[in-house]
């Protein structure tokens, strides 16, 4: 049932090849916007790299939220989907992991590339990459709830960041701070495991509440 | 002898048993107001180490009090709201918030204010102050989606989603900023330790927290009269209410 | 009582700024908070007085 609607949702995404690359683009030009605005002197990047890259993944994740649920709204599966048997929150989970399939992997395999822009050294970038792995299905759990909510509703895509933003905050600290703790010589296997617990929690609850208030912004 | 819980919960009753009620605590925080700033700004001595600055305590500390317990206040009744579909308790969760909100940023506006004599800068990212600038966030998110959505009873449930999610959250951002401010250290003075308060000072605050509680209930109630007359228009009540002009 | 004068009083032993910028906005906050409210209300009353005039007017014909 899951890999049913995981592998529905990634053909439909890949119908529309362009929105997977809009938001890699967006991605890769928010990161590139900080060197120009901040000055190329490469220390002063090199701290801020960790917060740059994660802040920009936030945003881009969060970019197509509005799309995860709309489609089906508008052409009436979604309410044949609440009407199904299956349990709701099993759908809404595989959604959200389609929607980190489609957008959270391209960041992850595109961030190191984009630290070597910043000159961070390897050991961090492998840190970034583990953490966006970790971090970014979070970032699409909990998105879920937010675009759930925010169904049908006009100037939904900015409420969306409204509702949601301030939800991320948890992972996008430690998210940064592992890499951080990393080029500073810390340990950041504190930082890993609380990622790891933030995405158990929002594997069990996030689902359940993107169900109910799936279920309000039907009625 | 039963006690019948629910005579109150029909937004009918409610409505002039808050408007009774609501001058009664409306007239105690103005008691409790003048006593608190009374005994704040003569009753207690200068402080030895801020001077006078610390008089700013008065009302930072009961806003920073009240604006964590509104909502969880309001995460409550939004809660309740959403497990029964009782509609006065959602009125009642939307009542909250502009008043929990109001408080965020008075104990945000005041803690710049009394940063800038005693640490030299307007903003300090100190855990406590991030935490409430980050419970801004939350309360204007609940504000702003309940705007958004026309149809009253989505409004509510929809609010209460986010107001429960949100209080979920609320402990694990706090630790969250907390353990972000213990690692940049360096970077910021933190002030952990609460200044040393003479017995007059504390009796000053509390009298004031009492005053917020107050405060906060008068104007919750009223607004949710508001609310009420607002929603519940096309009823006969209502229009009862009109026919004895009595709409106070 | 800590102040001799008023003048002293105002100026909260050099911290005049910060002590009364804090409370004056907190007064703003609240009284504007009870301004809107009311307001609110009253409006709701006027809205209502029309409508139920209608309805007069509709009933009495």
């Amino acid at each position: 049932m899951l890999m049913w609607i995981i592998k529905r949702d990634l053909l439909l995404a890949m119908r529309r090849q362009s929105d997977v690359f809009t938001i890699l683009f967006f991605f890769i030009i928010v990161v590139s916007l900080f060197p120009l605005s901040v000055g190329p002197e490469m220390n002063m990047l090199r701290t801020m790299a960790p917060g740059v890259v994660w802040v920009a993944a936030l945003l881009a994740s969060m970019l197509s939220l509005g799309r995860m649920f709309s489609n089906d709204y508008v052409d009436g599966t979604l309410e044949q989907m609440l009407l199904s048997p299956q349990s709701l929150s099993l759908l809404v989970l595989g959604k959200a992991l389609a929607h980190w399939l489609v957008t959270g992997i391209p960041l992850v395999l595109m961030a190191p590339i984009l630290g070597i822009q910043y000159d961070l050294p390897i050991e961090a970038l492998f840190v970034l990459t583990i953490t966006l792995l970790l971090g970014t299905p979070v970032l699409s759990l909990i998105g879920a709830i937010g675009a759930a909510l925010t169904l049908g509703l006009r100037g939904g895509g900015v409420l969306v960041s409204l509702l949601v933003l301030p939800l991320y905050i948890p992972v996008l600290i430690f998210g940064a701070g592992a890499v951080e703790a990393n080029m500073a010589g810390v340990g950041y296997d504190a930082h890993l495991s609380l990622i790891g617990a933030f995405l158990l929690m929002s594997l069990v609850f996030a689902p359940w509440a993107a169900a109910s208030s799936l279920r309000v912004s039907l009625e | 002898m039963s006690i019948n819980w629910f005579k109150y919960s029909s937004p009918a009753s409610f409505y002039s048993l808050a408007g009774k009620i609501t001058p009664i605590f409306a007239f105690a925080a103005v008691i409790l107001l003048v006593a608190g700033l009374y005994i704040g700004f003569f009753v207690a001595p200068t402080d030895f180490q801020q001077g006078e600055a610390y008089r700013i305590i008065f009302i930072h500390v009961p806003a920073a009090w009240m604006s964590m317990f509104l909502y969880v206040v309001m995460a409550f009744w939004a809660g309740i709201g959403l497990a029964f579909n009782t509609r006065l308790s959602s009125m009642f969760a939307t009542a909250i918030a502009p008043t929990g909100a109001m408080f965020t940023f008075i104990a945000l506006w005041t803690g710049a204010l009394w940063g800038k004599p005693m640490w030299g800068t307007w903003w300090v990212w100190d855990a406590r102050l991030t935490s409430e600038l980050i419970l801004l966030f939350l309360y204007i998110g609940f504000m702003s989606l309940q705007a958004a959505i026309d149809d009253p009873r989505r409004a509510d449930k929809a609010g209460a989603i986010i107001a429960l999610v949100g209080v979920v959250n609320i402990p694990i951002i706090y630790f969250s900023v907390q353990w972000w401010n213990t690692l940049h250290q360096g970077a910021s003075v933190s002030v952990n330790q609460a200044p040393s308060m003479a017995t007059t000072m504390l009796v000053g605050m509390l009298v004031m927290v009492f005053a917020s509680w107050m405060y906060s209930i008068a104007v919750i109630l009223k607004r949710t009269r508001v609310i009420i007359l607002e929603r519940e228009s096309h009823t006969a009540w209502v229009a009862e209410l009109q026919k004895k002009g009595t709409v106070q | 009582m800590n102040w001799s004068n008023l003048s002293e009083f105002f100026s909260m032993g050099g911290y005049g700024f910060y002590v009364w910028g804090s409370y004056v906005v907190t007064l703003v906050c609240i009284v504007g908070e009870i301004l809107l409210i009311s307001n609110r209300h009253r409006t709701l009353e006027k809205q209502h007085g029309l409508i139920f005039d209608i309805n007069r007017k509709r009933d009495n014909k």
